[in-house]
């Protein structure tokens, strides 16, 4: 579903992704973590080109990102993207939100956009706050409406760049369990977070960052209780502590 | 005659107010013309403006923002005088109401493509981010997601600078327009008594505190409320 190969990625003299590849299959649900400043959301962002890497290629669900002549934003609509931040449209209210790309990206008419935006508010578990403002809804009620903005273009893949870390720690069950709903109807995922026990109940395989490197990957189990890599140790070491 | 009397024949004399009051209210129509014409050109043309400069057109922007910047730092009068009697020589002779609206209306856009521009820049990378991660284009995000919520920023300080050129119709009364403060004038010199300036100040307050008073009820309307 996703092959990302040899990406290099550099902010001025800042080398950030050196050399990363990434296969996730159909399916998969693939675990990012890593130290802050890694350049996981820097990958993360690479896989629907909201950043461009200096070299490299990436295919998703068949389309070469980095050809010339594809039209990004039609495949942008087949990748969803979940932010740290929610970044909901503040002057629209949940279902504004919703329906906007429906219309303008998807070409829907109002009345099905409007269907379309109910049901994935629905789907999230937040039809009845359709008519709400962001201002009016909960952390976690954001980013529930955020994911839902994202699934109903109905994407081959979703990523999610630590969706619960600007969270209070009583929100973010509501949030993983909208996730974990959408792993069990079988979307293609890429999370970057450190929601260690969602990793282990949910993640096929779990991909260790550091300094712009993928250090080691492997399923949860293997990666958390039994770590090759010192790095990797240091690291798990430290999130456990927490 | 007493003091009093006499301050009272010179500033408030009613023969020459009757006689004039009729040309104030002329000039007034032609302030509220020019005013208006300067407002929606003005803020229309600045508006297109910082959409432009959002297009990202490294040139163009270097040549507008050398423009604006000349216009917000040139005197208003010495740009009315400067198309006034400078076009002429290449040939355009517009009028004193077409130079007075001109010139307000160029510094008007510069100012508000300035304002325009904060509201753009204002709004936070993500929201671009959000609505291009959903496949809209940067035209379409602009429009639906940025530009709204960049107005709402702008309201305000577009709001007090509009009311401060706006007042600058005034000096059309230095190439010949006859409005308010025009109008006063040559009454003036012609009553020798200046009391129709004093119907001509009336006259601004008549027209400008609504405007003061509507534009500090618009400010504290979309002052920062999320
Ligand atoms: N737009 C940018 N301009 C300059 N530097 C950036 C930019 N985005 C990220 N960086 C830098 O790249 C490095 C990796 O960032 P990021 O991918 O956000 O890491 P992570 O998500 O793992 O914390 C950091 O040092 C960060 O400061
Ligand atoms: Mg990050």
């Amino acid at each position: 579903m996703i092959e990302a190969i040899g990406l290099h990625k550099h902010f001025g003299a800042l080398h950030v992704l050196k050399g990363v590849d990434l296969r996730v299959a159909d399916r998969e649900l693939v675990f990012v973590i890593g130290p802050s400043g890694s350049g996981k959301s820097t990958l993360l962002r690479c896989l629907n080109r909201l950043e461009t890497p200096d070299a490299g290629s990436i295919v998703v669900d068949g389309i070469d990102l980095m050809h010339r002549r594809t039209d990004l934003n039609a495949a942008r609509r087949r990748i969803g993207m979940v932010f740290q931040g929610f970044n909901l449209y503040p002057h629209m209210t949940a279902l504004g939100n919703v329906t906007l790309a429906l219309r303008k990206v998807a070409g829907k008419g109002r009345a099905e956009a409007e269907a379309l935006g109910l049901a994935a508010l629905e789907r999230v578990g937040l039809r009845d706050r359709a008519g709400h403002t962001p201002g009016q809804l909960s952390g976690g009620q954001q980013q529930r409406v955020a994911i839902a903005r994202a699934i109903a273009l109905e994407p081959r893949v979703m990523l999610f760049d630590e969706p619960t870390s600007a969270l209070d720690p009583e929100l973010v069950g509501s949030v993983l369990a909208v996730m974990r709903e959408l792993r069990e109807d079988g979307m293609t995922m890429v999370v970057v977070s450190h929601e260690m026990g969602f990793a282990r109940a949910a993640a096929d395989r779990v991909v260790f960052m550091d300094h712009g490197q993928i250090v080691e990957q492997g399923p949860p189990a293997a990666i958390f209780e039994a770590p090759q890599e010192a790095r990797t140790q240091a690291f798990i070491g430290q999130i456990q502590r927490h | 005659m007493t003091g009093w009397e006499r301050f009272l024949d010179t500033f408030f004399n009613a023969k020459v107010m009757a006689k004039y009051w009729p040309d104030i209210l002329h000039g007034m129509w032609v302030t509220i013309e020019l005013a208006m014409l300067v407002v929606v050109t003005g803020i229309a043309s600045g508006l297109a403006l910082a959409l432009l400069r959002a297009a990202g057109i490294r040139p163009l922007n270097w040549l507008m923002i050398f423009v604006v910047d000349a216009l917000r730092a040139l005197p208003p009068l010495v740009i009315i005088v400067l198309i006034y009697f400078g076009l002429p020589s290449a040939g355009l002779t517009p009028s004193g109401f077409v130079s007075t609206w001109a010139a307000l209306a160029l510094v008007l856009m510069a100012f508000s493509e300035e304002i325009f521009w904060a509201g753009i820049t204002a709004v936070p990378r993500g929201q671009w981010e959000a609505a291009r991660s959903t496949g809209l284009s940067y035209a379409q995000a602009l429009f639906h997601v940025v530009l709204p919520q960049a107005l709402r920023l702008t309201i305000p300080p577009l709001t007090s600078r509009t009311i401060a050129i706006t007042k600058g119709t005034a000096l059309g009364s230095v190439v010949a327009v006859s409005e308010i403060l025009g109008q006063a004038s040559s009454a003036v010199s012609n009553s020798y008594n200046p009391s129709p300036l004093i119907l001509g100040a009336a006259a601004y307050l008549v027209l400008f505190i609504p405007v003061v008073v509507a534009g500090r009820w618009v400010e504290t309307r979309f002052a920062w409320k999320k």
